[in-house]
């Protein structure tokens, strides 16, 4: 509960600077605000408290927050300058941002799904505008009316699964659900099973999981870039979390039943991202679609259940975050000085910016999966997750897929080390360089000794 | 004395870093590195003992969660490729010498890097170690040939590198299935040797572990990546291809897969030597018709290979013993004719054997270094070349007569390319464009001397050689041959 009021207030205190012109006290305050909330993540481990039913603070709950508000830490180190590009306001959107955090908070310890519900609105709101910022920007009014009607419509199906499964269960408890599943197994009520296919809807929306992803591309790319790092990194995590959470925490002995529109949901999601992604001329929007291919395999931890499904997932969650702020605050910086975010900017890029061209390159191995980098891991961990339950052709499928992946995640370090370019000098801030070295650190960390994180929840 | 493998597999990681720092000083850090290597090298097989026990092992826990150990050690079989290794990398890097490369400070540390990634692969008793090893070892030789490459290279090297990371997932694929068979959960080979698994389970387990192996040797019919791979890498490179990497391939079947799979290779081992006889009928072929040198010898390795690959799974002493001492010498003589080549291509631009000859009045020194690797490749009796063969041939004749029939047209067939080869190349009349040829000097004499010196000295006494790996092989036919017989 201290994570949540306290990045709340955070938010309220930055708001209030803001209407006292105090612009540069605004990122200060931000960062010392996430790190007493990590500093309270730290302390409450191993505590697990709930609050009156609603939310429960377990280790689950407390790992996933710490990925989240690290990454909006690194996030908020790249706004260097960046919206005071486009508006006087920034602390409005230094505000929004923090109560989308919160929002994504609860949406990691909920225990009642009408908590999964406001955590989910709260998040969303938030990004609806964040997404539009650049009200001159065709695009960006573009991806926020998109998200808006998109998010609006998969919210209407995740409360009409709640509703059902309140229909079925008369509890919004995950526990209590858990339980009227395993006690009444052979006369589960048929509003039930709707319930759960309209959840899996309404989440796979959320995560931009395929058949329900064609949002995520438009969104992505139209969107000012650091908030789409943003989305395509914490938000999808947290989408994630509570995926899990619902699934195998309440849902888990009905494992027969969803499976299957599982399985199909994971098959499309990865084949549709990678393919497409293949097809990228634009860096930002093949980091959209490969953001899809992503949330495929992290549905691989739900495939099967087993004691360390949940931890898998958050050490494939923590590579993908890390490795996508690299490639994100690159492209911030490319984007800088060439005016376009195609692959054609990177060209040559590594002659003059030896430094920034390893990491992005380490992050792109990374995203790929090539050993020795925390993708890695996440991958083979994923992959064994799934092979526990000898689903052997999906993990085949999988690397099938993980192999197109490699064409496109090479194609940037075609274009920096091999192609000729304009050889142009990036300008990198201090922030960034913390942001890239600690996020590189952290990938190569994870990458050589995982154990750190292996057995959190 | 348990460090010395430690420090054999971590000093060219330390060089690489070094390497990299030292902007153009790189190359002779590079060198001092592999040199010490080298020594390490010559030291680990003073204190081997010829028998069949692992030796020089380190266990550490790595990742105790995922049951991975930090678990090598050298027996009688990887201290020959860990030898070839650290013998050639030395002179492969003095091979670069005399080429200025752009940033030479990263080319250097990633040949370095390589060399940690296939000692890794070669020492290693932990199959997830060495899937890590494997693809450690991919990267740089990725870099190297995309970076420092021909005109072609960012294509071709996209195809190589994707054909073989295709391979290692599939073998990723089997590594985890094995895990979960094994009741004590770790990537043990121990372990893994002791599974009992089934008919069916061993046979598409075969099929995943040999699709990488002969991805990387490459046997045919996943042989297309690798001529295109040659031609296009810098000379460097495309010595540690055909040096080092393939021979990754090789002991990995070795090591991994015969002792692991003895029923799917019972199963599939006769379908493995029809398509590696066919590699070499074909590739042989191939080679006869090619205009360009570099291409010539590429497709004569994958001839080689093929032979070196039907040895291993006839099965028997000889087959596996030839395949052994073939390793050795196939890496050694490779190495010298991409030299030569890389030499004539350096000074004339060009490698089309149509427009060479004559070179021999020019540069008498090189033409008698390279008629010695030459005749080793051809496998002459009294070169290195002739001892692996003759008893790959050996082996190959116990296990099928017809076999060998077409398995010893490699020798026949290699005698002809090659030696047309050279005639076009080395004799005859000299041209507009080689009259200017000088002869070799320097860092490029070091490199031909001594690889002459091994062609004959291992041609002449391979006893050593042999000795040191003897036991080893015979106790994993043993093995293999046991585990079979209890099945049946």
């Amino acid at each position: 509960m201290n994570i949540i009021i306290t990045i709340t207030v955070t938010a309220l205190v930055v708001l209030y600077a803001g209407l006292f012109k105090a612009k540069k006290a605004l990122l200060t305050i931000t960062l010392i605000g996430l790190l007493t909330a990590l500093a309270f993540v730290v302390t409450s481990w191993n505590t697990s408290q709930t609050y009156y039913g609603m939310m429960q603070m377990d280790n689950f709950a407390l790992a996933f927050s710490g990925i989240t508000i690290l990454g909006t830490l690194f996030i908020f180190l790249l706004t260097q300058n960046y919206f005071a590009a486009d508006s006087e306001n920034t602390a409005e959107y230094f505000t929004l941002i923090l109560f989308a955090l919160a929002g994504i908070i609860i949406m990691l310890s909920y225990q009642n799904m009408s908590m999964l519900f406001i955590g989910v609105e709260i998040m969303s709101v938030s990004l609806y505008i964040l997404a539009g910022i650049r009200k001159s920007n065709f695009a960006s009014n573009e991806a926020s009316l998109k998200y808006f009607l998109m998010g609006a419509f998969s919210t209407g199906f995740l409360l009409f699964g709640i509703t059902l499964i309140y229909g079925a269960t008369g509890s919004f408890d995950l526990t209590v659900i858990n339980q009227y599943l395993v006690s009444n197994y052979k006369t589960i009520s048929p509003m039930f099973y709707p319930g759960v296919i309209l959840l899996i809807i309404g989440l796979s929306f959320k995560i931009g999981a395929a058949p329900f992803h064609f949002w995520v591309p438009d969104v992505y790319e139209g969107s000012p870039t650091l908030i789409t790092t943003f989305m395509s990194t914490i938000v999808k995590t947290a989408g994630f979390a509570a995926f899990i959470r619902l699934f195998a925490d309440a849902f888990a002995p009905l494992h027969d039943f969803w499976l299957p529109p599982l399985l199909v949901i994971v098959c499309l999601t990865l084949f549709i991202g990678n393919v497409t992604a293949l097809f990228q001329k634009n860096f930002k929007r093949m980091l959209a679609y490969s953001s899809i291919s992503h949330a495929g395999y992290l549905l691989f931890s739900l495939v099967a259940l087993t004691s360390s499904s949940s931890n898998n997932a958050l050490v494939y969650a923590a590579a993908y975050t890390f490795a996508s702020i690299i490639a994100f605050a690159v492209l911030i910086l490319v984007k800088q000085k060439t005016g376009n975010d195609h692959f054609d900017s990177f060209n040559g890029l590594a002659k003059r910016n030896p430094l920034t061209a390893l990491v992005l390159t380490v992050a792109m191995l990374s995203l790929a999966g090539i050993p020795l980098t925390a993708g890695f891991i996440g991958k083979y961990l994923m992959f064994l997750n799934v092979m526990n339950e000898y689903q052997t052709y999906l993990v085949a499928f999988a690397i099938l897929n993980a192999l197109v992946g490699f064409y496109y995640y090479f194609k940037v370090i075609v274009a920096m080390y091999f192609k000729e370019g304009a050889e142009l000098q990036l300008e990198t801030p201090i922030q960034y360089k913390v942001v890239l070295v600690l996020s590189l650190a952290i990938t190569l960390f994870l990458g050589v000794y995982p154990a750190v994180i292996l057995n959190l929840i | 004395m348990e460090q010395l493998l430690l420090l054999l597999i971590f000093l060219p990681l330390v060089g690489a870093l070094a390497a990299a720092l030292s902007g153009n000083a790189a190359k002779h850090v590079a060198l001092a590195s592999s040199i010490v290597s080298l020594a390490l090298a010559l030291i680990t097989i003073c204190n081997f003992t010829p028998d069949a026990s692992t030796q020089f092992m380190v266990d550490q826990p790595w990742i105790r969660e995922l049951g991975i150990n930090f678990h090598v050690g050298i027996d009688g079989i990887s201290i020959i490729t860990v030898l070839l290794t650290n013998v050639l990398v030395p002179l492969i890097i003095l091979a670069g010498y005399q080429h200025n490369y752009k940033s030479p400070n990263a080319f250097f540390a990633l040949i370095l890097f390589m060399q940690s990634g296939l000692l890794l692969v070669f020492t290693a008793l932990d199959a997830f170690l060495f899937y890590i090893g494997w693809e450690a070892a991919l990267i740089p030789i990725y870099f190297i040939c995309a970076v420092w490459g021909g005109k072609d290279r960012i294509k071709v090297n996209m195809k190589f590198f994707v054909y073989t990371i295709a391979g290692s997932l599939f073998m990723l694929l089997g590594i985890i299935y094995l895990y979960l068979q094994n009741p004590a959960k770790n990537f043990d080979i121990q372990a893994f040797y002791n599974l009992n698994l089934d008919f069916t389970q061993q046979a598409w387990i075969f099929w995943a572990f040999f699709v990488a192996f002969a991805i990387k040797m490459p046997i045919f019919p996943f042989h297309t990546w690798q001529p295109n791979t040659y031609t296009e890498a810098p000379a460097v490179g495309t010595m540690l291809l055909s040096g080092i990497m393939l021979k990754m391939g090789i002991y990995g079947v070795i090591r991994w897969l015969l002792p692991i799979v003895p029923l799917g290779v019972q199963e599939w081992g006769h379908t493995a030597i029809i398509l590696s006889v066919i590699g070499i009928v074909y590739a042989s072929l191939i080679a006869f018709t090619q205009k360009n040198a570099k291409k010539l010898v590429a497709y004569s390795s994958i001839a080689h290979v093929g032979l070196i690959s039907a040895g291993i799974f006839a099965l028997n002493q000889q087959g596996m013993q030839g395949a052994i001492v073939q390793m050795l010498s196939h890496g050694i003589n490779v190495v010298g004719l991409f030299f030569v080549l890389d030499i004539i291509s350096s000074r004339l631009k060009t490698n089309k054997i149509s427009e060479l000859g004559g070179i021999a009045k020019q540069a008498p020194q090189l033409a008698i270094v390279a008629l010695i690797i030459v005749l080793g490749t051809v496998a002459l009796p009294g070169t290195n070349g002739f001892i692996g063969e003759f008893l790959l041939l050996v082996g190959v004749y116990q296990y099928n007569v017809w076999i060998a029939v077409f398995a010893g047209l490699t020798i026949i067939f290699g005698a002809v390319y090659m030696l047309r080869m050279y005639q076009n190349i080395m004799l005859g009349k000299t041209n507009d464009l080689t009259v200017s040829f000088t002869d070799i000097k320097g860092s490029e004499k070091v490199v031909l001397y001594t690889v002459c010196a091994l062609v004959i000295l291992l041609g002449v006494y391979p006893k050593p050689v042999l000795q040191l790996s003897e036991a080893s092989v015979q106790h994993l036919i043993e093995q293999v041959t046991q585990k079979l017989t209890l099945v049946n």
